[in-house]
C-alpha cells in the first residue's frame, strides 16, 4: 500500500475510529500477516479494529469510495489462508466483538457477536442444561463469525451436522453498506436460503456482524467405545456396518497404525500397539438408549473382525481414550521435522481403497503418511511427514495434489472442513468446471459488485490456479501451539 | 430415464425464443406460492434413483422421481428422509426440494436444506452444472445446493439431488396430554429443553401430542416420564397433520397461513384458530384476517408468514422482503437465470 494512501485512509478513519484501533506501523501489522496457514504470509496495508457497527459501516464506506479491498478476520485460526491479508488492502479484525448479546434458554438460542469464541457459547449455555454442538478442534479460540464463514465442522458432524445446520440466523453488512438479516426468529426465513449460502462463503459475500445459534439440550449421557482391527480395511468395513445397523454415533474417528504408534509413544493412551487400525466412537443421548447402542455397536465391531472392543468404564477412561485421538497431531509432529495436513472427504465405502491408494502414492514419493480422521463423515486428514530443510516441500505438495485428485476420483471433495482459502485454489479448478466457477463469480458479483471483499480467495479465476498446500507445521511448531488440532 | 439432454435443449429453445417456462413435476404443490406463467417444462419422466448405498446414508435421485418411490426404496433398507416432507399429492423429489417444506420431525432432525448434499442443476444459460457432492462434509465452492430448497424453481431446473438419509427409528410411540392453551408454549419449551427422544411435538386445543422415537427402552422410559395417554393411532395423527388432512385443515373456508416464529413467542393477537407444530416454531392459522395483518404480526414476532392455502387471490403469498434483502434476491436471480425464464413471479411478483 502506498504511504500516501495509507495516510489518507488513516486521516479519514480517525474521524470516527479511535486512533488506537488503527494499526499502521509494520510492527503493529506484523501479527496479522497470516492465519492458521502459516506457509502463506503477507503484511496487510493497514489493520483496523472497529469497535461497533457504526465504525464498521464507516470503514466500509471509506474503503468502497477509494476501491480499497477488505479482508475480514476473526480469531485467525483458519487452516486455508482465508484471512490472508492483501498488501494493498485493509485487514479488519472483529475479534474484539466478543459479547454474548442474549441467551434465550426458553427458545434455546444464543445471539452473539461474531468475535465470540465457539467454546464460550457452550460455557454460557451449560448452566441452562444446553450447549452449542459444532466443535472444531480449535474451539477454545476460533470465533463464531469465522465458523460461519468457513462452515466449520468438528468431530460430531455425523449426528449434529456442521455450523450451517446449527445456526438459525445471521446479520450481515454488505459492501454497499446494507445491513441484511438472514434467517429469522423461527427455524427458517422468507425467500431464498441465503443463510445457507453465507455459510462457507469464506468472507467473500458479506461481513457477518451477528450470529444466532441454536442450542441443544445436553445429552443425559455420553459413552465411548474403542475397537482395534488388524487392518484399515477391516476398520473401514466396521464403520459402514455400524451405520448400516441403524446406529448414528455422535462421533466415529479412525487412526491407522503409524498414528497409533505415534500416540502410544507420546502419551500411552492405552491403545493396542499391534492394531492395524483403531476406531473410537461416542454415543450420546438418553442413558438407556446409549447403553443399548453401545452394546450393539460392540457386537457389530466384533462381527467385522475387531480384535479388541473396549468400552470406557468411567469418565476418566473415556477422556484417556479421547486424549490419544486429540493428541495425534502433536504426537506425529514429534516423529518428523514437518508435516502437512490434508483435508478431503470421500464416500465412506471408499475409505479402505483411498487409504491404500494414499499409501501407494506415498511409497512412490518416498514419503511417510499417517492417517487420523473423521471416519463417520468420510472426512480424511492424511498427515504427510517430511523435512522442509531437505527440500522436500515440493514433493509433498505434489503428493498432496495427487491425494486430492484421488478424493475427487472416488466422488469426494477437495475440502471437507478447512476451506479453500488461498491454498486449494488450483484443486478447485479440478473439482469444478468453467460453468460452475462462472456462476460462483456471478454470485460473488451479486453481493459485492466491486469485488472488494476478500478478493482472490475461495474461487479461482478461470485463468489462474494457485499452488496447493496444507497445514504446514515446521519443527513441530503449530501455528497456534496452544490449540488442540485433531 | 435420464432426460437431462432433452430438458437442456428445451431450455436452450426457450432462451432463443425468450419464452418463460413453468417447471412441472407432479403438480402436487400447484396451490402453493403465486401463480406463474410460461410454457410447461415437465420433469416427471426424468426419473429414477441414480445411486444409493445404504451404508453411506446418501441417495442420489433424479428430480422427476415420485417421492413415494424414493421413500419406499429407503424404507426397504430401513432408512428414511429425516425431514419427513409433506407430499400433498403425487409429489416428485424435485418439487419437494423446490417447495422446501418439512414435516413434524423438522425441529429434531433438520429441514430439507439440512439434508441436501449436492445438486445437478440446469441453469438459465442452458448449462448443466454440478454443485456439492455425495459426501457429508464439503466446503468447496459456494453452497448453491442448499439454496435450491424453497427456491420454488426460480433459480434453475433441478436434474438430480443427493440427500443425506437417516436410519428409521426402531420404534415410535405417540402420547397425548390435555393442556390449556395458556400453558401450551411453556410446556413445549420445557420438553424441548430436555434430553428426551422426542421426534414431534404439536398442540391443538386441548391436546399436546408428543411422538417419541428410538430404541424401545428409551421410548418407554420417556413415555413414562412425560405421562399422558398412549395414542394408538399415533402414526395416522402425524400423517394427517403433515398432509393437512386433519379437520383443522379441511373444515371451513378461511385462509390457511403458516407462521414461522420463535417456538415460545407469544401468540399474535389475530382472530382465528391455531395449530402449533414444531414445538411452537411452525404455527398454522385459519383466519379471515387480511394479509397485511398477518404479515405485520409475523414481523413483530421476528418471523415470517406464508399464505399457504386460500380460495381467494394469490397476490402477496410470501412475507414481503425488506428492500436490501429483495435487492440481493434480484441480483441472485440474474446470476442463475439471466433471461428470467424459470417460474417468473412464483415467489415474488417481480422475481
Amino acid at each position: 500500500m502506498k504511504p500516501e494512501l495509507r495516510a489518507e485512509l488513516i486521516r479519514s478513519l480517525t474521524r470516527f475510529i479511535p486512533a488506537d484501533a488503527i494499526l499502521s506501523t509494520e510492527e503493529e501489522r506484523k501479527p496479522y500477516e497470516c492465519d492458521g496457514l502459516t506457509a502463506y504470509r503477507q503484511l496487510p496495508g493497514l489493520v483496523v479494529l472497529p469497535e461497533d457497527l457504526a465504525q464498521l459501516k464507516g470503514l466500509v464506506e471509506v474503503c468502497r469510495e477509494r476501491e480499497v479491498p477488505l479482508v475480514m478476520r476473526g480469531a485467525g485460526t483458519g487452516l486455508s489462508g482465508g484471512a490472508l491479508p492483501l498488501a494493498d488492502g485493509v485487514l479488519v479484525s472483529l475479534a474484539r466483538w466478543n459479547r454474548i448479546l442474549e441467551l434465550d434458554a426458553v427458545n434455546r438460542i444464543a445471539r452473539v457477536q461474531p468475535g465470540v469464541r465457539n467454546l464460550a457459547i457452550t460455557e454460557a449455555a451449560r448452566p441452562f442444561g444446553l450447549y452449542y454442538a459444532p466443535d472444531p478442534s480449535s474451539q477454545i479460540a476460533c470465533s463464531i463469525g469465522g465458523n460461519v464463514c468457513e462452515n466449520a465442522g468438528g468431530i460430531h458432524c455425523l449426528k449434529y451436522g456442521l455450523t450451517v445446520n446449527n445456526v438459525q440466523g445471521i446479520r450481515i453488512l454488505t459492501l454497499s453498506g446494507d445491513e441484511v438479516e438472514l434467517g429469522g426468529s423461527g427455524y427458517d426465513g422468507p425467500g431464498y436460503d441465503l443463510l445457507a449460502l453465507l455459510h462457507g462463503s469464506e468472507g467473500l459475500l458479506g461481513i457477518v456482524t451477528e450470529v444466532t445459534v441454536r442450542l441443544l439440550p445436553l445429552p443425559e449421557e455420553t459413552r465411548t467405545l474403542m475397537a482395534a482391527f488388524p487392518s484399515v480395511g477391516g476398520a473401514a468395513a466396521a464403520v459402514a456396518a455400524v451405520i448400516r445397523e441403524g446406529l448414528v454415533p455422535a462421533a466415529m474417528e479412525m487412526m491407522d497404525r503409524p498414528a497409533i504408534e505415534a500416540v502410544e509413544d507420546y502419551l500411552h493412551a492405552g491403545y493396542p500397539r499391534s492394531a492395524g487400525a483403531l476406531i473410537i466412537c461416542d454415543f450420546d443421548g438418553p442413558a438407556v438408549q446409549v447403553g443399548e447402542e453401545l452394546a450393539k455397536a460392540g457386537r457389530v465391531m466384533k462381527q467385522e473382525g475387531a480384535e479388541e472392543v473396549k468400552v470406557a468404564a468411567d469418565a476418566s477412561e473415556r477422556l484417556r481414550l479421547w486424549a490419544g485421538r486429540k493428541s495425534a497431531f502433536p504426537a506425529i509432529g514429534r516423529l518428523t521435522p514437518d508435516y502437512y495436513c490434508m483435508d478431503g472427504t470421500i464416500p465412506r465405502h471408499r475409505i479402505a481403497e483411498v487409504l491404500a491408494g494414499i499409501a501407494d502414492l506415498a511409497g512412490c514419493y518416498g514419503l511417510r503418511v499417517a492417517n487420523v480422521f473423521h471416519a463417520g463423515d468420510g472426512n480424511i486428514h492424511p498427515l504427510i511427514m517430511y523435512d522442509s530443510s531437505a527440500g522436500e516441500l515440493e514433493r509433498v505438495e505434489a503428493l498432496g495434489r495427487e491425494i486430492l485428485e484421488l478424493c475427487i476420483g472416488v466422488g469426494g471433495t477437495i475440502t471437507g472442513e478447512h476451506g479453500v482459502g488461498v491454498e486449494k485454489l488450483d484443486s478447485m479448478c479440478q473439482q469444478f468446471g468453467r460453468g460452475e466457477l462462472k456462476l460462483f463469480h456471478d454470485v460473488k458479483h451479486a453481493f459485492d459488485p466491486g469485488g472488494l471483499l476478500n478478493p482472490g480467495k475461495a474461487v479461482p479465476t478461470l485463468s489462474r490456479c494457485a499452488e496447493l498446500g496444507g497445514m504446514h507445521v515446521h519443527e513441530g511448531r503449530l501455528p497456534h501451539p496452544e490449540l488442540e488440532r485433531f | 430415464m435420464d432426460l437431462s439432454e432433452t430438458l437442456r435443449r428445451k431450455v436452450e429453445a426457450a432462451i432463443a425464443e425468450k419464452r418463460p417456462l413453468k417447471i412441472l413435476g407432479g403438480g402436487s404443490k400447484a396451490f402453493y406460492g403465486r401463480e406463474t406463467r410460461g410454457a410447461p417444462l415437465e420433469t416427471g419422466s426424468h426419473r429414477g434413483i441414480v445411486d444409493y448405498v445404504p451404508s453411506e446414508l446418501v441417495v442420489t435421485v433424479r428430480s422427476g422421481t415420485p417421492l413415494v418411490e424414493l421413500e419406499q426404496a429407503l424404507a426397504a433398507e430401513g432408512q428414511m428422509l429425516g425431514f419427513e416432507p409433506p407430499h400433498f399429492g403425487p409429489a416428485t423429489v424435485g418439487g419437494m426440494i423446490a417447495a422446501g417444506l418439512s414435516g413434524p420431525r423438522r425441529p429434531f432432525t433438520g429441514a430439507v436444506r439440512d439434508f441436501i448434499l449436492g445438486v445437478k442443476l440446469l441453469s438459465g444459460r442452458g448449462e448443466i452444472l454440478t454443485f456439492g457432492g455425495q459426501v457429508m462434509k464439503n466446503v468447496a465452492g459456494f453452497d448453491l445446493s442448499r439454496m435450491m430448497a424453497g427456491s420454488l424453481g426460480t433459480l434453475g431446473v433441478m436434474l438430480e439431488v443427493s440427500l443425506k438419509v437417516l436410519p428409521r427409528p426402531e420404534m415410535e410411540v405417540t402420547v397425548r396430554q390435555e393442556i390449556s392453551p395458556e400453558r401450551s408454549l411453556e410446556t413445549m419449551a420445557r420438553i424441548m429443553g430436555k434430553s428426551l427422544p422426542v421426534s414431534a411435538l404439536a398442540y391443538e386445543e386441548p391436546f399436546l401430542t408428543i411422538r417419541l422415537s428410538g430404541l424401545e427402552a428409551a421410548v418407554a422410559g420417556a413415555a413414562a416420564r412425560l405421562g399422558g395417554d398412549l395414542l394408538s393411532e399415533g402414526e395416522r395423527y402425524w400423517l394427517e397433520l403433515r398432509e393437512q388432512r386433519a379437520p383443522f385443515f379441511t373444515e371451513g373456508e378461511s385462509d390457511l397461513w403458516r407462521l414461522a416464529v420463535a417456538p415460545a413467542a407469544p401468540l399474535a393477537d389475530i382472530p382465528g384458530r391455531w395449530l402449533l407444530d414444531w414445538g411452537g416454531a411452525q404455527r398454522w392459522l385459519r383466519t379471515s384476517a387480511t394479509a397485511g395483518e398477518v404479515f405485520a404480526a409475523a414481523r413483530v414476532a421476528g418471523g415470517h408468514a406464508t399464505l399457504f392455502r386460500t380460495s381467494g387471490e394469490r397476490g402477496q403469498v410470501f412475507q414481503p422482503l425488506p428492500p436490501e434483502l429483495a435487492r440481493l434476491h434480484h441480483a441472485l436471480k440474474r446470476a442463475f437465470d439471466p433471461h428470467r425464464l424459470f417460474n417468473p413471479g412464483r415467489m415474488y411478483e417481480d422475481l
